[in-house]
């Protein structure tokens, strides 16, 4: 069987561009080894947003009697409950995937990928993955064999980074695939690494009742976000529970029978340890580039990442990389994009590397934390003079109906152009919010047409308006 | 500052080319002097070197793209440290190279074309320098462009209408406007449009449609070969010359052995380098370019170009050569030929078949002329009759020289014998004329010697 793209690898980035490829007419296969959809839709951000939901959920009613509620008797969360529907949420998605692949007439393959040379892929039976897939594989698959295409899209995406030493075991120190799928909710947790899968971890046990450490190397917590934002959240973890440790290291884990013992190193040497049921090691993923054949190929590979022009193309021609594999931000929606660009490309059509910049990052933590572009402190270094817009949610009517008062939006403009640099914000829905930044810095708006814009009425989109105007000198609400 | 290679003008009066390859990819390095693509026309195929040093940071014409227009952007060299991902925007404030073409960004090897030279069917370059510069909306036009880009241009006091856009639907963003900032390039002045071939294109007569000429052939019987420029270019021209040129034939036997005999002396005596390699080697045909020369000397009226308002009677006699080359054919002019030595054009013709043969000539080698050389004697051709090839008068078609039994002074003779049928345009050229012409020739051919003189 010869096809036009073979694309490796069936996460967000991989089956997106698949579809993506079907519709500009190529005969498309897509090698999957463990589970459509990938990470993100498996034990990634899919199953973690059903997990916070449900932790948002008990969250309300604990404090239903400040909403006027009188609830009778406890609410108590039933871990194997909650496991099950964010499993069930997963499956149903990637069914999904199943059913997309079919509609748009792609090829599954199922099993491991290895590039013998550019236009061919051999696959050979998937090898014993990091977590039992929860769903078969669809029926109608291919199986091992070796595969022609003209063109081969490595979509393989990321797998958690391990510190020497802190390994994680699966049992006492967990990964995200673990702290997916709880037995039982643990009474305490340590949080290595404070990015968005670490915060959203602290979060969510954290609501669930645990006694949470979150312990991050460097000075700020969520380090890629802006630094206003990141101390305000670190504020709002700290209220909720949590103990936030900074420019700390994890250095020593000591293992008990149903425990691990973590000795906590700051920057002034200064030592400490902790004791709690289990361990999350979130700091950060790695691309998977390996057992590809890509070495061998040429294609290069920098950091980890292979090496893209920005469309997709490696050094090698007729061989492309997308998504985590070829470096950050590792983020669904990069991958996804990249996925396009990459086969569009391929077509011929006239395609734009994505602008870095124009990238939104969301982290569901509560309070949830959104931002595009650059920071205040990374403008400035950047040599911008800069305007920057705050406002708070207690500004804001819709804000304070809800009952979530704290927030904070903040923008930041080039003082000379009224360019929109960047946009960063906390609080309550603003990973829904974000999108209208990230629109408007598409369409390369100034401060000017942000501010003739009608935000509706009572909404917490109102805040962004506010803040713009609060660059400018021209906030109403506070 | 990024800089736009722009589509070279091959001629002053070339409108579009072929972007037949890239040498370079994006990516690479390229210094001053390196040759980073080749332009094709209708007929020859140029290089384009950069004058800059700095990346090639972006093509903007696929390689295989045709009928580019000049002055089109067709790729961005960036210096060290610059990306360029997009054509950089023309800038308006420089009156003073609006004159200068492309030749300010990227050098093709072609040197200033003979403006001496009235072609007829072309319309000189001067009437282009008050066009527009091209992409650039005329002036009261909607610019579209992002809000960012419209105030940064106004603080910086840059017409947008100026700045070629590269954003959606042709948008001007901010890049645009920070490049053309950066120190963009002058608008360049469009090409003129080539007026006088239209009214010729109107009279052609409809050919048969390709559908249903492929219905005489059963599918897969045949190979599709898609028509390069140049094949396009005969297609087109001898159409316009059958069509349009009233052709009639004159033909003449010439005697060739006095010919043969100073030829082999001239030869014989050539001047000789250290290697022992001779200076020049005449052939045949490098005679008859030279008689045709003098003949049109001595024959002036004959040496001309038909045009509607005028005939243009030349002072030189410009004489094209063809020259058979894969794919198709070239006549390169041999200039002044009535004022060259023999062993000039000898040596000159061997320089255009050689680089004809690479499709290696500049159009102005090429264009132009008043009469044409079509030799097919070497392929034992006694005699043809050619088709006139615009702007000439006329074309001699030359056959082979061979031994034939003649009658001589009463009684049969051995000579060697070249048939030569002239065409001529009937405008230009009548009957009585063209066999005075042909006489001449005749007469050069057959006293050899006189050439000399």
């Amino acid at each position: 069987m010869t096809y036009d793209i073979i694309v490796i690898g069936g996460g967000p980035g991989g089956y997106v561009a698949a579809i993506r490829a079907a519709q500009l007419g190529f005969r498309t296969a897509v090698v999957e080894r463990e589970h459509l959809g990938g990470i993100c839709l498996n034990w990634g951000c899919i199953p973690a947003k059903a997990l916070l939901r449900s932790a948002e959920i008990l969250h309300y009613a604990e404090h239903a009697s400040a909403y006027g509620l009188k609830l009778e008797g406890k609410v108590t969360p039933d871990a194997a409950a909650i496991v099950k529907r964010s499993r069930q949420i997963s499956a149903q998605l990637n069914n999904g995937v199943g059913f997309l692949m079919k509609k748009n007439k792609i090829d599954v393959i199922w099993g491991e990928a290895f590039i013998a040379k550019a236009g061919e892929v051999r696959v050979s039976a998937p090898k014993k993955p990091a977590e039992q897939p929860q769903t078969p594989p669809p029926k109608g698959t291919l199986g091992e064999g070796t595969y022609a295409a003209k063109h081969i899209v490595v979509a393989t995406g990321a797998r958690p980074r391990a510190l020497p030493g802190l390994e994680p075991d699966g049992r006492l120190i967990w990964t995200y695939f673990e702290a997916m799928k709880p037995e039982r909710l643990p009474k305490s947790l340590i949080v290595m690494g404070s990015g968005a899968i670490g915060v959203e971890f602290a979060s969510f046990y954290r609501a669930m009742g645990a006694e949470v450490t979150l312990v991050e190397v460097l000075p700020q917590i969520m380090p890629v976000e802006d630094a206003e934002i990141a101390a305000h959240a670190r504020k709002r973890f700290a209220k909720g529970g949590i103990k936030v440790f900074t420019s700390t290291k994890v250095t020593k884990v000591a293992k008990g029978a149903d425990s691990v013992t973590a000795t906590l190193e700051d920057d002034k040497g200064r030592t400490e340890t902790v004791t709690a049921e289990r361990m999350i090691s979130a700091v950060g993923v790695v691309g998977n580039v390996e057992n590809l054949g890509l070495e061998a190929l040429g294609v290069k590979i920098e950091r980890g990442a292979i090496v893209t022009d920005g469309l997709g193309r490696t050094t090698v021609p007729g061989v492309y990389a997308i998504g985590d594999v070829a470096g950050p931000p590792m983020l669904a929606h990069k991958a996804e994009h990249e996925g396009v660009i990459c086969v569009e490309t391929i077509k011929g059509l006239h395609t734009h590397a994505m602008d870095p910049l124009m990238i939104p990052g969301c982290t569901f933590c509560s309070p949830q934390v959104a931002s595009v572009g650059l920071t205040e402190e990374k403008a400035k270094a950047a040599g911008y003079k800069v305007k920057v817009g705050r406002f708070p949610f207690v500004g804001n009517g819709k804000a304070i109906a809800l009952g979530e008062p704290d927030g904070l939006v903040k923008t930041v403009f080039d003082a000379a152009t009224g360019k929109l640099l960047g946009a960063h914000l906390v609080g309550a829905e603003v990973t829904e919010l974000i999108q209208g930044f990230v629109v408007a810095m598409n369409c390369e708006t100034t401060e000017e047409e942000l501010i003739h814009t009608v935000f509706p009425h009572p909404t917490l989109s109102e805040t962004m308006h506010e803040s713009v105007l609060d660059a400018y000198g021209r906030v109403i609400h506070v | 500052m990024p800089i736009n290679i722009l589509m070279p003008a091959l001629s002053p009066t070339m409108e579009k080319g072929n972007l037949a390859k890239w040498l370079k990819k994006e990516g690479d390095a390229v210094k001053a002097g390196d040759v980073i693509a080749e332009i094709e026309t209708d007929k020859a195929t140029m290089e384009v070197e950069a004058i800059d040093e700095g990346v090639l940071a972006k093509i903007l014409v696929p390689e295989g793209a045709t009928d580019v227009p000049v002055n089109q952007p067709i790729a961005v060299i960036a210096q060290e440290g610059e990306t360029a991902t997009a054509p950089a925007p023309r800038q308006e404030n420089a009156p003073a190279k609006e004159q200068q073409p492309a030749r300010d960004q990227a050098r093709a090897n072609t040197p200033q074309a003979n403006k001496t030279r009235p072609q007829a069917n072309e319309t000189p370059p001067q009437a282009a320098k008050d066009t527009p510069p091209q992409a650039a909306p005329a002036r009261g036009e909607r610019v579209f462009s992002s809000p960012l880009a419209r105030r940064i241009a106004k603080d910086a006091g840059i017409d947008l209408s100026a700045i070629a856009g590269s954003g959606p639907h042709g948008r001007v963003i901010e890049r645009d406007v920070k490049a053309a900032l950066a120190g963009g390039t002058a608008p360049a002045p469009k090409a003129a449009p080539q007026a006088a071939p239209a009214q010729a294109a109107a009279l052609l007569a409809q050919a048969m449609p390709d559908a249903n000429i492929r219905k005489f052939f059963e599918p897969g019987s045949f190979e599709e070969v898609p028509h390069d420029s140049m094949r396009k270019t005969i297609a087109r021209r001898l159409v316009e010359a059958k069509q349009t040129i009233p052709h009639f034939y004159l033909s003449v036997d010439c005697e060739l052995d006095a010919l043969l005999k100073l030829r082999a002396e001239i030869n014989a005596g050539a001047p000789k380098d250290r290697d022992g390699a001779p200076a020049f080697k005449l052939s045949v045909n490098d005679f008859v370019i030279k008689a045709l020369a003098q003949s049109l000397m001595a024959v002036p009226d004959a040496n001309a170009t038909w045009t509607e308002s005028a005939m243009l009677k030349h002072k030189h006699a410009d004489v094209g050569v063809a020259v058979s080359i894969p794919g198709g054919l070239i006549t390169p002019v041999v200039r002044k030929a009535d004022t060259k030595s023999l062993s000039t054009i000898s040596n000159e013709m061997k320089d255009y078949a050689a680089r004809a043969r690479q499709r290696k000539l500049k159009p102005e080698e090429y264009q132009g002329g008043s009469t044409a050389v079509s030799n097919l004697g070497m392929f034992g051709i006694t005699n043809f009759a050619a088709v006139i090839n615009p702007p000439h008068a006329t074309i001699l078609a030359v056959g082979a020289g061979e031994s034939r039994v003649i009658v001589k002074n009463g009684a049969p003779a051995v000579a060697t014998v070249m048939s030569v049928t002239l065409s001529t345009d009937h405008r230009a050229v009548d009957g009585a004329l063209g066999a005075e012409l042909l006489a001449a020739f005749k007469r050069y051919i057959e006293n050899p010697i006189a050439m000399l003189a």
